[in-house]
């Protein structure tokens, strides 16, 4: 039946690294108490930050605007809670060089009052989908996997492209993480309500929700609710129960496993007629559009062996890690690393006191022992790295071109294609930090890209000048020219006019 | 918690544990079968060439690790592993000093001088194996029978310590273990003279079939047994420390044009299961072309490689200067790794022509 493969595909490679769920799977959500200040960024998501639309003084309620987007890809950020915007100003945030960003400061009023005008859609259906989508944008929803990337643009095909399927992404490969189990757990029913919403927005009749196999819970959670819901509608939804392989939930790799196919180098999933979207972004979607309550909060995991309580909790965004960690009973002696996101993809803090934000899945409080971090040896050439990449590349030759700023070799080397899953690095027995090398090595070529552009550019800048210069002397000498020949005519019809009757003597010449 | 005691490094935040030193423990676990076969078949000779290659070996890496100011110098084991692969392609009373010179050429000239480990261009233990042959050619082509460890024809450990270090026994005669050709040289020298394999392989030489299988040949200390090399060589695979691509094509690359060779003149040619059990192939597909650092990464670069080590292997064994041609076939066609892995990389996620 279309799009769907009747038989799940493999993909190429991928690693079996150990779950680890078992430290957080059993805690159900729980509400993270209001914490005394937040710090909200105003660049949450993939594409351009947002504009403040509030001053330092302003009382702001639970889901007032307080950044605008900007540009076509962009998301709106929204109060957290009600209280007083105290600052605006840079303040350290997860980013992978410790730089600063604009944030608002917010001084929680301990109310956390909605704004009372905020109201939701009775009937979602009934709206033209173009509504949808813009409830969905206004309310700042973004991809919750990690990606962060604003969604109602993933609800707005172009229109000379047909959605086949809309793919839910429930595969939570990364180890640790159980958000989004619990999430299907607790709320399935709200889930459906998403996907309908989504489905409508797209226009599509297809949704297959991938799980992967060690979470039979929310499996049957969200099975039970299909089978609910399944006379309410013509579009079929169905839950496809795959086998455990990191990295399963990447888009690329979840879309070749479901439909057999693969989505073509440098183009997007909707080029093949599939969307995909996460499990928590059908509930954020659906809390905007049923409550019109913009995205203020997440389910975040806290977990690792180096936090006392292990929780998946309710986050504001904003929140700032070190406030978790504390609700959590804090930090083991023995704490080596922590880790906002997933262990494998998810990014190391030096610093605690940063806020969650929209793609912060989890904070992982990791110990010696369980945590990487050996010294590199250079590479013996094993091609582990080969038989783990899902994208088939040759990460030890890349990784090697990187360091070495072979850049030519580089862009080669289909570096782009990389999706940074670290599964080389993850296998690599000589603890080569691959991931480490690629990210430098598409900054670099990035910059070349962008110097070789400027440099083009100012060639042909100082081309055209060269060029009209060149003209104007021309122009110039043209005219210099011109002036001559005039004055010169000039003369000589001077000297014309002097002769008198010069008519006659021209006529005689031509006579002769 | 003080912000600097966090450690900020890229992801993955975790790995799967595996280290160069691990892998180099299997492979010298996986060798024992044939390293004790060795002993077992050669007698106390062969544990002192293996000692003293093994051990040059590894003083050599110390050095050069001293000298590069290196930590750590021997942790990883590589050295160990040259010097005990060494001794397997030598001759079973291989004097000392031709031991000592392969063990420091292996980690000199066959390793340190590109860089270390990871960066040689040839297996470090062949290409010591290949100089110690064209350079001492009388040393490493001479035969002495199997002698046992134990039994009546087995040495001392005193008379082998003196045959080893002086050339003659601790009584100060010359041993009278019956030299004799390997079963390849023997075919090699009376099939050139233009007689037939049978002849060859008959009348006063004494050649079987389950000798070559289980060891008890002339031949290299390592090579003869086949099957203690397959045991190692099916362990590395199960442990997923090699592929079978290479073992396999190198197989095939010589199994198959000895196969029809074989079938179009049998006189002339001896049968495939002869170029399986005897000489290295088995040693070089399991142990020598496998080596991680000099061949290809990717799956298709190690079947051509392999492939070429193995047609290599029969062409320089049937039509070569030399009886056996595993060393120089591996050493050849180490030299194409890098444009191996440079023309056959896999089609990546999303450019296959199919999908597009």
């Amino acid at each position: 039946m279309g799009i769907v493969a009747s038989v799940l595909k493999k993909f190429h490679g991928g690693v079996h690294p150990p779950g680890h769920k078992e430290l957080s799977e059993h805690c159900a959500i729980e509400p993270m108490p209001l914490p005394k200040r937040l710090v909200v960024p105003f660049h949450q998501h993939l594409g351009a930050p947002s504009e403040p639309v509030v001053k330092v003084g302003d009382t702001v309620f639970k889901g007032d605007l307080l950044g605008g987007a900007a540009g076509g890809i962009s998301a709106t950020v929204h109060a957290p809670t009600s209280g007083t915007i105290i600052a605006i100003e840079e303040h350290v945030v997860g980013h992978p060089s410790g730089l600063t960003m604009l944030c608002a400061i917010m001084e929680p009023d301990g109310k956390d009052q909605w704004n009372p005008q905020l109201k939701g859609v009775d009937n979602p259906l009934s709206l033209e989908p173009v509504a949808v989508r813009d409830l969905v944008k206004n309310a700042g929803v973004v991809g919750l996997g990690g990606a962060t990337f604003p969604s109602f643009v993933k609800l707005s095909p172009p229109r000379d492209k047909v959605v086949d399927l809309l793919l839910i992404n429930a595969v939570e490969c990364e180890p640790y993480l159980t958000c989004d189990a619990r999430l299907m757990e607790e709320r399935p029913k709200d889930v459906i309500e998403g996907i309908r919403i989504m489905l409508h927005a797209l226009q599509t009749k297809e949704c297959v929700i991938g799980i992967e196999d060690n979470k039979p819970k929310a499996i049957a959670a969200m099975q039970n609710a299909v089978a609910a819901e399944a006379s309410q509608s013509a579009a079929a939804i169905r839950v496809v129960v795959l086998p455990v392989m990191y990295p399963q939930g990447s888009e690329k790799q979840l879309i070749e496993v479901v439909t057999g196919r693969q989505v073509p180098s440098r183009q997007l999933p909707i080029d093949i007629g599939v969307i995909v979207h996460n499990v928590a972004t059908a509930v954020a979607v659906r809390d905007a559009v049923c409550f019109g309550r913009p995205l203020v909060s997440r389910i975040v995991t806290v977990t690792g062996k180096g936090i006392t309580r292990p929780a998946n909790m309710e986050v504001l965004i904003g929140t700032q890690v070190d406030d978790i960690i504390a609700h959590c009973g804090g930090l083991k002696p023995d704490i080596h690393k922590v880790v906002m996101g997933g262990p494998m993809m998810g990014l190391a803090l030096h610093q605690t006191n940063v806020p969650v934000v929209k793609g912060c899945s989890g904070i992982l409080a990791l110990t010696r022992d369980e945590s990487s971090g050996k010294p590199e040896h250079s590479c013996i050439r094993c091609g582990s790295c080969v038989n783990a990449c899902p994208i088939q590349l040759v990460p030890c030759t890349m990784a090697w071109f990187a360091k070495t700023e072979q850049l030519d070799q580089l862009s080669k080397a289909d570096l782009f294609d990389c999706i940074e899953c670290g599964s080389c690095a993850y296998v690599c027995p000589a603890n080569v930090p691959l991931v480490h090398y690629f990210r430098y090595g598409k900054l670099a070529l990035q910059s070349k890209d962008r110097e070789e552009k400027k440099r083009e550019l100012t060639k042909q800048r100082s081309k055209l000048r060269e060029d009209r210069l060149a003209r104007e002397k021309e122009e110039k000498e043209r005219k210099k020219e011109e002036m001559k020949a005039k004055m010169a005519a000039k003369k000589k019809s001077g000297k014309e006019a002097d002769k008198q009757n010069p008519a006659a003597e021209s006529g005689n010449e031509a006579q002769v | 918690m003080s912000p600097s005691s966090l450690l900020f490094t890229s992801s993955p935040h975790i790995h799967a544990g595996d280290s160069i030193p691990r892998i180099m423990h299997t492979v010298i676990l996986a060798l024992m079968p044939a390293t004790l076969m060795a002993v077992l078949i050669f007698g106390w000779p062969a544990l002192l060439i293996l000692l003293i290659t093994t051990a040059t070996a590894m003083l050599t890496e110390y050095l050069m690790m001293k000298i590069r100011n290196r930590p750590s110098p021997l942790g990883d084991m590589s050295a160990a592993l040259t010097g005990i692969l060494l001794a397997l392609t030598l001759p079973p009373h291989t004097p000392w000093w031709v031991c000592v010179v392969g063990g420091v050429f292996a980690i000199l000239l066959g390793k340190f001088v590109y860089g270390g480990l990871g960066f040689n261009m040839f297996n470090p233990a062949l290409i010591a194996r290949v100089f110690l042959l064209i350079s001492f050619p009388v040393e490493l082509t001479s035969w002495p029978q199997p002698t046992g460890l134990f039994g009546q024809k087995a040495l001392s450990f005193m008379d082998s310590l003196s045959l080893i270090t002086t050339g003659h026994l601790a009584s100060g005669k010359l041993v009278d273990a019956i030299s004799a050709a390997t079963p390849l040289g023997q075919y090699h020298v009376v099939v050139g003279m233009g007689k037939s394999v049978r002849e060859a392989l008959g009348g006063d030489y004494v050649f079987s079939y389950f000798s070559a299988f289980t060891g008890f040949i002339n031949g290299s200390l390592g090579e003869t047994s086949a099957i203690a090399l397959a045991l190692g060589g099916v362990y590395l695979i199960r442990k997923r420390i090699i592929s079978w691509h290479i073992p396999v094509s190198m197989f095939a690359g010589t199994l198959i044009p000895a196969t029809i060779f074989w079938i179009v003149n049998g006189s002339k040619y001896p049968d495939p299961l002869f170029h399986l059990l005897t000489g290295g192939l088995v040693l070089g597909a399991f142990f020598m072309a496998t080596d991680m650092v000099t061949s290809p990464v990717t799956p298709l670069g190690q079947i051509i490689f392999g492939a070429g080590c193995g047609l290599l292997t029969y062409i320089i064994r049937t039509w070569g200067g030399y009886p056996e041609g595993v060393s120089f076939a591996i050493v050849i066609m180490n030299a194409t790794v890098p444009l191996l892995d440079q023309y056959t990389h896999p089609v990546v996620y999303g450019k296959a022509k199919k999908n597009v």
